[in-house]
């Protein structure tokens, strides 16, 4: 509404996507240098969308660490940690506080780990986050390349089949997918991170303090010797993968999320020429029944208006598969402030322009309140993006498909499949049915069939 | 127990013996223990979240606004100003030039686009260090706007959760006293302080004082209207509940207004029956006590039948409750005991120690008493105790479901009103379906489904 007030976020922050992130490490647990709410907001935050567990440990600022700087219980907090947790690997972000303050955090683990030479101390792994730069996927992406940059050391032999997959914030079903994609592929895949079942796991007989799996400390160690990197996710400039390939050379793909029949083929194809496979047959035939329901669906979906918001790489995803599929992606927003959004939204929707000239709004760096206001105006038939847009869809009387993060007001966010083919039928459907439903309800007459 | 607790939070935790237990409390949370506390934002922020008629501005980064989004079941009977998240959004550039000028315009646009009542702007962590002058813009903007604009002392570091409360009561404290009523008060006339109106809850006890014939002036801040409380200090009592919160602006009010308070809970029967008859007592008119008295047989009357149903199929079932203020935990052990439930492990999160005396000499021998616990923990002592229910919010529910737990969600997210006697009987209600859910003997049984 105006650049001085924001008014309802369309974006959290950046340590609670480190956070996200770390979990995917094996035994790692995340710890926030800040104040103890950093943690705390986090943890309610994510346990609202995953349902699971969600420990977070807090430096718990006090007002003297704010005037002195928080090195002595920076290493307060390791030790406490190690003590409790066994970790094998710590995840340690900063908050706007520390980072205001000036902490140098590299310096405290440095420090921490010379006075701690005759113990074995897990893996020690540090993101720089502060809050007021950018957004959680900032600091999801700030975390994935610190996992690397922290715990890579050497390049050994190339491993023709092994791949490192940086999947960016996807939902631990999309990462069970991508884990089952690729070793169909006959490929040895990395996933950095993985919290496929961290963040997603099964019933216990007792608690656990660390969820069992997450990619281990030894196989991330490993990545530089893989054949390639295959880093997802458009809006990601300096990742990662470009770490890896800068350092160790090994070679760097950058590809959209694999969301629609065109990102997906893309994704498959470069899994085809690093493995020397085909596509297995059991994926294509999941094309040709996503292709066949893309014809079976078509005259429910054309002409249709939608809006679209989340996180850039999501967003471009979907608008890409609305774009195949007739339907006029009308707003594509976004909290986050990549300055390239606009240009990638508008190189997947080429159809949907053509088809339906001069309509389409890109909008970065905005929240939900510009998002509703243009939503009103614009008069959408669907919403697509997290529950957050509820409150809209509800004031417009039109279908929310949930996607992506957070899923607050309903159960199985974690669930939620958005990638590859398979993926994509889940969300076509979803798609689909919400306007099935919503011709059904709105119509005097209630066919039964539709 | 040894593993799970750390050196210096032994003297955190005791066991119940004769009715007693030594414990240390109102400490800061251990650096590296995953604490379940929030911070002093989040202390100010959950006090002052229900007044629904005024612009809640978070002057920081994006985040601490966007955590408290909507996130409350708090209702409101009119403005809904309380369910939209306004901040600053300071980013890098703001952090080296200074936030100030930005928080100038954020409150007129505010203010202009929304006609609040007043504006409560909230200093976060980084506030506090680029040095800010909050305080400088609201008297400015007050001025130039005619309406209140208040500062809250938030700044996460500067204590715990607690702390935000006091910050939270003396931004309350500059808006009490500031407006005369239109109309003479009646002479039965209370203030309802630290009911936040979960799930409408303070409409419950509204209707049960009404009942009495007892006036409420003021609703602090459930349901809270700012010009309510600029008149507060016309109430001939307050009663506080939530004391951990309110007893700053209760002190605050006794003090400056020479209105007496009195402490209640309205969670289960016989606390709720207290809060109504403390209050004809106060006022010492029979004729209020015999309404109360009517009220409290009636609703009983009705109502335990129901609970007795429960307490026949309930009946040596163990619990853990871990909520945030102690106060809770007391009232939530007595509810528990009416339906033929032991608490096993009782904490909170910022109990004081008179609190903890109270929760031993109401629990039976090996209890398990916590103050600030951890996850580690709490599922370490619910495992050793053999509990089979866990009252908490939701950093606990998590811990509950994993070790197969029944769980009933008691924090500020709730939906189900569960003070007063309806309160009740959802709360025996809520109780006893997560703990028959055919579910667990699926999830308990040896031949289950998981990996573990």
């Amino acid at each position: 509404m105006s650049d001085a007030v924001t008014v309802n976020p369309c974006k959290v922050c950046a340590p609670l996507g480190a956070c996200v992130a770390f979990r995917g490490v094996e035994g790692c647990v995340p710890l926030i240098h800040g104040s103890q709410g950093c943690a705390t907001y986090i943890r309610r935050y994510t346990i609202s969308h995953f349902r699971e567990p969600m420990d977070i440990a807090s430096s718990s600022f006090a007002e003297s660490a704010t005037v002195f700087g928080g090195s002595s219980l920076f290493s307060t907090g390791l030790d406490n940690l190690i003590r409790q947790y066994k970790p094998a690997a710590i995840g340690v972000c900063t908050s706007c506080l520390s980072e205001t303050i000036g902490d140098d955090v590299a310096l405290f683990l440095r420090e921490y780990v010379a006075s701690r030479k005759d113990v074995a101390l897990p893996a020690l792994i540090r993101a720089s986050t502060p809050s007021y730069k950018g957004t959680h996927m900032d600091g999801f992406h700030a975390a994935v390349r610190a996992i690397l940059s922290c715990i890579v050391k050497a390049k050994g032999a190339t491993v023709a089949n092994q791949v490192n997959l940086l999947p960016g914030f996807v939902s631990p079903a999309d990462l069970r997918y991508f884990k089952e994609l690729l070793a169909d592929f006959g490929l040895d895949g990395i996933l950095v991170p993985d919290y496929s079942e961290t963040l997603d796991g099964p019933s216990w007989d007792e608690y656990h303090r660390l969820p069992e799996g997450g990619t281990s400390v030894e196989r991330i160690a490993s990545s530089a010797n893989s054949a390639a990197t295959l880093q997802l996710g458009r809006s990601l400039r300096a990742g990662g993968g470009a770490w890896l390939e800068q350092t160790f050379g090994t070679p760097c793909r950058r590809l959209g999320l694999p969301i629609g029949l065109r990102e997906s083929d893309a994704f498959c194809d470069a899994l085809s020429e690093i493995s020397g496979h085909p596509l297995p047959e059991i994926h294509a035939r999941e094309r040709g029944r996503l292709l066949d329901s893309y014809v079976d669906g078509h005259k429910y979906l054309f002409g249709k208006r939608a809006v679209v918001y989340g996180e850039e790489d999501l967003v471009v995803g979907i608008a890409s598969l609305l774009n195949e599929i007739g339907i006029n992606p009308v707003l594509c927003a976004s909290g986050g402030m990549d300055e390239a959004f606009k240009e990638q939204v508008l190189a997947v929707t080429g159809d949907a322009q053509r088809l339906f000239p001069g309509e389409m709004e890109v909008l970065s760096d905005t929240d939900y309140d510009t998002i509703f206001a243009r939503a009103e105006a614009l008069k959408p038939d669907l919403i697509i993006g997290s529950s957050k847009g509820y409150k809209m869809a509800r004031k417009l009387g039109v279908p929310l498909v949930r996607v992506g993060f957070p899923i607050h007001d309903r159960i199985g966010g974690q669930r939620q499949l958005h990638v590859g083919y398979r993926g994509t039928q889940n969300l076509f459907d979803l798609i689909c049915n919400a306007l099935m439903q919503a011709k059904q309800d709105t119509s005097p007459i209630g066919f039964m069939y539709v | 127990m040894t593993t799970a607790i750390l050196e210096k939070r032994r003297a955190q935790v005791a066991t119940v013996k004769d009715g007693k237990a030594s414990i240390a409390c109102a400490k800061p949370s251990l650096s590296g223990s995953v604490s379940q506390r929030a911070c002093v934002f989040c202390g100010s922020r959950v006090v002052l979240y229900p007044i629904v008629d005024a612009v809640h501005l978070v002057h920081g980064p994006a985040g601490c606004a966007a955590y408290t989004w909507d996130i409350r079941g708090t209702v409101s009977s009119g403005p809904e100003l309380h369910r939209l998240s306004f901040t600053t959004d300071l980013r890098e550039r703001d952090v080296i030039f200074g936030g100030a000028e930005k928080l100038e315009r954020a409150l007129r646009v505010l203010i202009a686009r929304y006609t609040p009542k007043a504006a409560f702007v909230y200093a976060t962590c980084i506030v506090g260090v680029i040095g800010d002058d909050v305080d400088g813009v609201c008297r400015k903007i007050a001025v130039e706007t005619g309406i209140p604009v208040l500062p809250v002392r938030s700044e996460g570091f500067r204590g715990s959760k607690k702390d935000g409360y006091a910050a939270a009561c003396d931004a309350l404290a500059g808006l009490i006293g500031t407006l005369e009523p239109a109309e003479p008060v009646p002479p039965y006339s209370i203030n309802i302080l630290g009911d936040f109106n979960l799930a409408g809850e303070l409409w419950i006890l509204e209707e049960h004082y009404r009942r009495m014939g007892v006036n409420i002036l003021t609703r602090i801040t459930g349901d809270g209207r700012v010009d309510d409380i600029r008149r507060a200090h016309h109430a001939k009592l307050n009663v506080v509940q939530c004391s951990g919160s309110m007893t700053t602006l209760a002190n605050h009010m006794k003090e400056t207004y020479g209105v007496p308070f009195k402490q209640v809970s309205y969670f289960g029967i016989e606390d709720m029956s207290a809060a109504l008859y403390d209050v004809a007592a106060f006022f010492g008119d029979p004729v209020l006590h015999e309404k109360a008295a009517a009220l409290v047989r009636d609703e009983v009357t009705r109502l335990l039948p129901l609970i007795e149903s429960y307490r026949a199929r309930l009946t040596g079932r163990k619990a853990v409750i871990y909520v945030g203020g102690a106060f809770k935990t007391i009232s939530l052990i007595k509810a528990l005991r009416l339906l033929g439930i032991e608490t096993v492990v009782a904490g909170s999160q910022t109990g004081r120690p008179e609190d903890y005396d109270t929760i031993a000499g109401l629990c039976n021998p090996g209890t398990i008493i916590v103050d600030d616990s951890n996850p580690v923990e709490l599922s370490t002592f619910a495992r050793e105790r053999g509990a089979d229910l866990f009252i908490g919010g939701v950093k606990e529910r998590p811990i509950a479901f994993k070790m197969g737990m029944a769980f009933c969600d008691h924090n500020h997210e709730r939906k189900l009103p569960l003070a007063g006697f309806e309160g009740m009987k959802n709360f025996a209600e809520e109780v006893y379906a997560s703990l028959m859910t055919p579910v667990w003997g699926f999830v308990r049984n040896p031949r289950k489904g998981g990996a573990a």
